[in-house]
């Protein structure tokens, strides 16, 4: 609440107003029993503005935090905004373990909420604690990033590789230096730029970025996120729909981290866990559990261990053949989780019919294939035991993991 | 010698055992189990196999019913019947061997060449099933002679549909 724009009264009728003198930074010491602010946000403020405003000042006389100092409100409406918006996305019961891992308010200030209460008032009640404790732009912004790296399967997580000149040393890397290098670059290129940072294990970096313009403030709704392996070429990104900031994202990644190029991969999925297994080849980690010791026979036939006797499997060596064969390919082991493969086919048209319009044309036919699933590697490791295609199934579908791809472009040879 | 004959074994005594061929195995499974349920007076043997010809180092019984098992959605199931069907003895076709289908038209005229009774079933609804399973039971005590009067031959004059008779002058 601006106090300084009302000192001039509104044109149109009357209005109240309060003015609360400017020395107004109470310590939590000077106890009133009840404080009252009467605001009337002027006409001019957005709708949005006012009701924010309105809400607040209800809050204040009504809730019992309200005998508590309230100060001049320094968190600006958009900050606020923001909290009330990143705190409304963290479901209840994850929301303490969040508040945790944000560590920015204390335990007993967590205690003095109650988190049995609707969801609004719960959320409206952090918001103000957030507001005492003057939190900030980025406190909020690394709130965003925990709430990600929890839901981190919400969002499409493409894969960027990085590479160096042949011959170039490779310093040691010091992530201080990437993280002000980093914000530098963009901030010199767009003005209007907030760039957040959060270490997590394995020399990992998850970095926030929310673009604006020359213009406008940094839209936080709509951030990027860039996971860093700081060990590894690797950088995954999640961005939202504005691709026109990725080159400036990936100029400032390679400079910052001392590379010379940065390729975007052909590899794209929710699950970075799995992109990551993928890409840093560690899917293929055989796990050795009691189950191992039922015999192999068994095992690959997929029996239950009472199966009826009277029924007999005629084709128990096609079987085990299929079997053996499907674990050359797949292994043992959990396979890594995409979506989907793509295959985009520019080949010219082949039939083994000698007429046919479309065998007639010189240009290649231009066709996209598809492949989706909840678990699709899962699904086509099944698909030989299932009877549906024999094995080995096409060497198309099983180099996924291997050539770490899962978009194709095919063309004639 | 590698093909199926019916009445090249003896057989067992009060046994009676089909044999069901398709390539989806889990389906192939299920059905099987819940013949297996069912009430029956002779002991029941089911083999599933995925295609023929059978292995032939096998001791094997007599078998007395073939069903082959079609899923309409796959073309790669068709054409193993299709291939399987040449490995049976012509005499098999004399009541001994029936189709089931997961969904319908190559394969009823496919059922038409062969004069076998053609069964439709949606083998992944449990209730469906135990009704095409108590079908298969009634048909595999008729063909293994367990049921005084009927024999397997009469059976498939019993079964033979009506509807298109036109079909009989392609």
């Amino acid at each position: 609440m601006r106090h300084s724009a009302w000192t001039s009264p509104f044109p149109g009728g009357k209005s109240e107003s309060t003015e609360l003198p400017q020395s107004l930074n109470r310590s939590q010491t000077d106890k009133r029993d009840f404080v009252a602010e009467i605001s009337c946000t002027p006409a001019i403020f957005s709708a949005k503005e006012r009701e924010a405003g309105a809400r607040r000042v209800s809050l204040l006389s009504l809730s019992p935090r309200g005998l508590l100092c309230r100060g001049s409100q320094e968190m600006d409406e958009t900050v606020a905004e923001f909290f009330r918006r990143t705190i409304l996305k963290i479901p209840i019961t994850e929301m303490m373990t969040v508040l945790k891992a944000w560590d920015f308010l204390s335990e007993n200030h967590l205690q003095t909420v109650n988190f049995r209460q609707r969801k609004e008032s719960l959320v409206q009640d952090l918001v103000l604690l957030c507001e005492e404790k003057r939190a900030s732009l980025n406190d909020a912004a690394l709130l965003d990033i925990i709430y990600t790296q929890f839901h981190r399967h919400q969002k499409v997580w493409d894969v960027f590789q990085m590479s160096r000149r042949p011959g170039e040393d490779i310093d040691l890397f010091d992530m201080e230096q990437f993280k002000s290098s980093f914000k530098k670059i963009l901030q010199r290129a767009l003005k209007n730029v907030t760039v957040s940072f959060r270490d997590t294990e394995e020399n990992a970096v998850w970095i926030r970025i929310a673009w604006g313009t020359q213009y406008r403030k940094p839209n936080q709704y709509k951030p990027v996120y860039v996971v860093y392996y700081s060990q590894t070429p690797y950088a995954f990104v999640a961005s939202s729909l504005l691709k026109s900031n990725l080159p400036l994202l990936g100029q400032a990644l390679t400079v910052a981290s001392k590379h010379h190029q940065i390729v975007k991969m052909d590899l794209r999925s929710r699950y970075l866990d799995s992109l990551k297994a993928i890409v840093f080849k560690q899917y293929n980690q055989n796990f050795e559990t009691h189950n191992s010791t039922t015999p192999l026979q068994e095992r690959s036939l997929g029996l239950d261990i009472n199966m009826d006797s009277r029924i007999i499997h005629e084709n128990r060596v096609e079987k085990e053949r299929i079997q053996r064969v499907t674990q050359e390919i797949f292994g043992d082991y959990p396979q890594p989780r995409l979506e989907f493969a793509q295959y985009k086919l520019e080949t010219k048209f082949k039939s083994d019919l000698n007429r046919g319009i479309l065998a007639e044309r010189e240009e290649p036919l231009r066709c996209l294939v598809k492949f989706s699933s909840p678990h699709l590697l899962e699904a086509l490791k099944s698909l030989a035991p299932a009877g549906i295609a024999d094995a080995p199934l096409s060497p198309l579908l099983t180099c996924i993991p291997n050539k770490g791809m899962n978009y194709f472009k095919i063309r004639d040879k | 010698m590698s093909v199926l004959r019916p009445l090249d074994k003896l057989p067992g005594l009060n046994t009676a055992t089909i044999l069901l061929v398709g390539t989806d195995d889990v389906l192939l499974q299920q059905l099987a189990g819940s013949m297996l349920k069912e009430d029956c007076a002779s002991e029941l043997k089911v083999h599933l196999a995925k295609s023929l010809p059978l292995p032939s180092n096998v001791n094997r019984p007599r078998i007395d019913l073939i069903v082959f098992v079609v899923n309409l959605h796959s073309q790669h199931s068709l054409r193993n019947v299709e291939e399987s069907l040449h490995h049976v003895d012509a005499s098999f076709f004399l009541g001994k061997e029936s189709h089931c289908s997961v969904h319908r038209n190559t394969v009823v005229k496919l059922a038409h060449t062969y004069r076998s009774p053609l069964l439709f079933c949606d083998l992944e609804v449990e209730g469906f099933r135990t009704t095409m399973a108590q079908r298969l039971v009634r048909m595999l005590q008729i063909c293994a002679g367990h049921v005084p009067g009927v024999s397997a031959l009469n059976l498939l004059s019993l079964l033979r549909s009506t509807e298109n008779p036109s079909l009989e002058d392609l």
